[in-house]
């Protein structure tokens, strides 16, 4: 089985800092990560491919520097990584990202098995994922908490819910995306990293992929942000105090002024 | 690369459970899992034998990491270590192909076993005895206070095999924990290191094949010096780990906590502590790395200079964790912080693997030789 795992980079939560001006993102100065569904979907591919047979390859779309965290991709078990990057991908949004993505995997010959994590932690928009599929007409599954089996060409798998989880059969070739539920990423191992750090990253441009300019980066993207800004916090809170009965009258009767008002 | 590996399992799976680990004194073998999935557990042993053929000096970088998180557990790690140099060390082809390539890939664990009740700083005291009958070796006695004790799967166990002969007449063997007429007794209740097991081994007419032994007969106490020599290094480690790890919660308490309107930090009285607990922390860290890599050089006495190391950095540990309990205070006391368990934890590094009065006639008996 031919595993491609998507992986990106983002800046590390926990330091991030938004320019009061122009209420964007800061970058500078905050450490990069690989998103953190992202390990997940990473570990269930490794452990995919160690229990069913087959490879892993890890791939990114970013500046140079995500090459690092495919370092990191090996050291956790990745067999191969790939890194697509160009200056013309600068600026794109979920759509033209999944057409430079898209253009990747067709490049390196296909997969039986395309794993997202479910969401980035600085898009949130959780569109790749499913976009990629699209693109590449793949069955598509999404936040799924357990692989049950793969057999004769298709995976059991549950898809979590809100009150629950659904168990799906999957045709193979599919693509997908994964909730932190699914598994507990492994520590990199000591020979792991030795591998990671003399393992080559290859990298692809636009031309390597054969994309077509026009529909990448910024000039691909019809996403256009008007405004961002820091929603003002909303009205006044007041407790009820009282017996629970009490509370529920109180709260009717204020209810209904909100109503009548 | 050992450092950041060994850092992100300190930080991620031991950090977070030492309390429990402390309160319950429950065997850690779920983190020394993990550290074999991480490749860690053979660290020490050589290529050929599975693992990853370091020196004291790496042992000693993974293991300043796991005792800034609990020292219960980087003793419960070093402690198959110290049960396997005396097979690395003395012991045959045969026995190192038997027995080290399950301890590199983590599925078995080692313990070393010396002490007794009348043989604790004076090893001479030693009355387990190994009598050969056929072609089998039998011994008699009972072992105390063996780290790992219950846990391991095999044990390096040393046994007077001639009385006559005195220090020359001890010899190595390895016991298995399946052996006939091999047991274990009390199991011990510790002030610190909880989390590590200690206990007794009986041996009553235990049978164990003739080729168990470890070295030649009469060699146990040069194979037990040459082990020590090496394992103090990492003794000494655990001191500056525990030091270094209770320093973080002293200073990160003293900025946070507020006395007088400002943190407790900006007080000279405070800061100076602190300054000494770092500087002494640091001492130790340079002194414990030189020695091991001195080591790793295969220098013809390293005694003098493993000794040296281990009183060293264990006291710094007993002073630094005692102050970073005296930075946070009555909350430094409770529980709810981890320094009362670090100073708990400091104090057996000045007594286990030879007292530091014991470490110090070493240094001193070295000196007499050297100035003659």
């Amino acid at each position: 089985m031919k595993i491609i795992v998507c992986l990106k980079q983002v800046p590390d939560a926990k330091n991030v800092r938004l320019d009061p001006k122009t209420n964007t993102m800061s970058r500078e100065g905050v450490k990069s990560i690989m998103n953190p569904f992202d390990e997940h979907a990473l570990e269930e591919a490794v452990r995919l491919a160690a229990e069913y047979g087959g490879s892993v390859t890890a791939l990114s779309m970013g500046p140079p520097q995500a090459g690092e965290m495919l370092r990191g991709a090996v050291a956790c078990g990745a067999d191969a990584a790939v890194l697509v990057s160009d200056r013309a991908f600068a600026g794109a949004d979920t759509w033209a990202t999944t057409y430079t993505l898209a253009r990747a995997v067709i490049t390196l010959g296909g997969a039986d098995l395309i794993i997202c994590g479910k969401q980035a932690i600085d898009g949130d928009t959780a569109q790749v994922g499913p976009g990629l599929a699209g693109r590449l007409d793949l069955a598509y599954a999404s936040c799924i908490k357990k692989v049950q089996e793969v057999k004769d060409g298709v995976i059991i798998a549950q898809r979590m819910m809100d009150d629950g989880y659904d168990e799906l059969e999957i045709p193979l070739p599919a693509l997908f995306t994964v909730v932190k539920e699914i598994n507990e990423p492994r520590i990199a191992s000591l020979k792991g990293k030795m591998k990671a750090k003399k393992v080559e990253i290859k990298v692809l441009d636009a031309a390597g992929i054969g994309a077509d300019p026009k529909l990448l980066g910024l000039a691909g993207s019809p996403t256009k942000v008007d405004k961002v800004f820091a929603p003002e916090a909303r009205g006044e809170r007041t407790m009820l105090t009282g017996t629970v009965a009490g509370q529920v009258t109180q709260l009717v009767e204020k209810l209904e002024a909100v109503l009548n008002a | 690369m050992i450092v950041e590996v060994a850092q992100q399992i300190t930080n991620e799976k031991v950090i977070p459970c030492r309390a429990e680990l402390d309160e319950t004194e429950e065997f850690p073998r779920e983190i020394l899992r993990e550290i074999a999935k991480a490749d860690l557990a053979g660290l020490y042993i050589a290529e050929e034998y599975g693992g990853y053929g370091g020196g004291v000096f790496d042992m000693v970088l993974a293991m300043e990491q796991f005792a800034r998180g609990c020292v219960g557990v980087a003793t419960s790690f070093a402690a198959s270590a110290l049960g396997a140099y005396p097979i690395i060390l003395s012991g045959s082809r045969e026995i190192k192909q038997k027995y080290l390539p399950p301890l590199a890939s983590g599925d078995k664990l080692a313990a070393f076993a010396l002490t007794e009740a009348n043989a604790g700083s004076d090893a001479s005291g030693i009355q387990t005895t190994a009598v050969l009958d056929g072609d089998e070796w039998v011994l008699n006695g009972t072992k105390q206070w063996i780290t790992n004790g219950g846990e391991a799967n095999f044990y390096s166990v040393i046994a007077i095999t001639n009385p006559e002969k005195g220090a020359r007449g001890a010899s190595m063997f390895v016991i298995e924990d399946t052996d006939p007429g091999f047991s274990y007794g009390h199991k011990e209740k510790k002030l610190g290191i909880r989390a590590s097991a200690t206990r007794e081994l009986i041996f009553k007419d235990c049978r164990i094949p003739r080729d168990r032994m470890i070295g030649r007969q009469g060699s146990g106490f040069i194979t037990v010096m040459k082990t020590i020599d090496r394992s103090r290094p990492g003794i000494a480690v655990l001191g500056v780990g525990l030091a270094q790890g209770a320093l973080d919660e002293a200073v990160k308490y003293a900025k946070q906590r507020i006395q007088f309107k400002k943190p407790i930090i900006s007080f000279q009285a405070v800061q100076h502590l602190l300054a000494d607990m770092a500087i002494e922390t640091e001492a130790a860290r340079a002194l414990v790395y030189a020695v091991a890599a001195h080591i790793d050089a295969h220098p013809n006495n390293m005694s003098k200079a493993s000794s040296m190391c281990k009183v060293f950095a264990s006291d710094v540990a007993m002073r630094v964790t005692t102050n970073a309990v005296q930075v946070l205070g009555g909350y430094g006391y409770m529980r709810d912080y981890p320094v009362e368990k670090m100073m708990r934890d400091a104090k057996i590094l000045q007594i286990y693997e030879g007292t530091n009065q014991i470490q110090r006639n070493v240094v001193g008996q070295e000196l007499n030789k050297e100035y003659n």
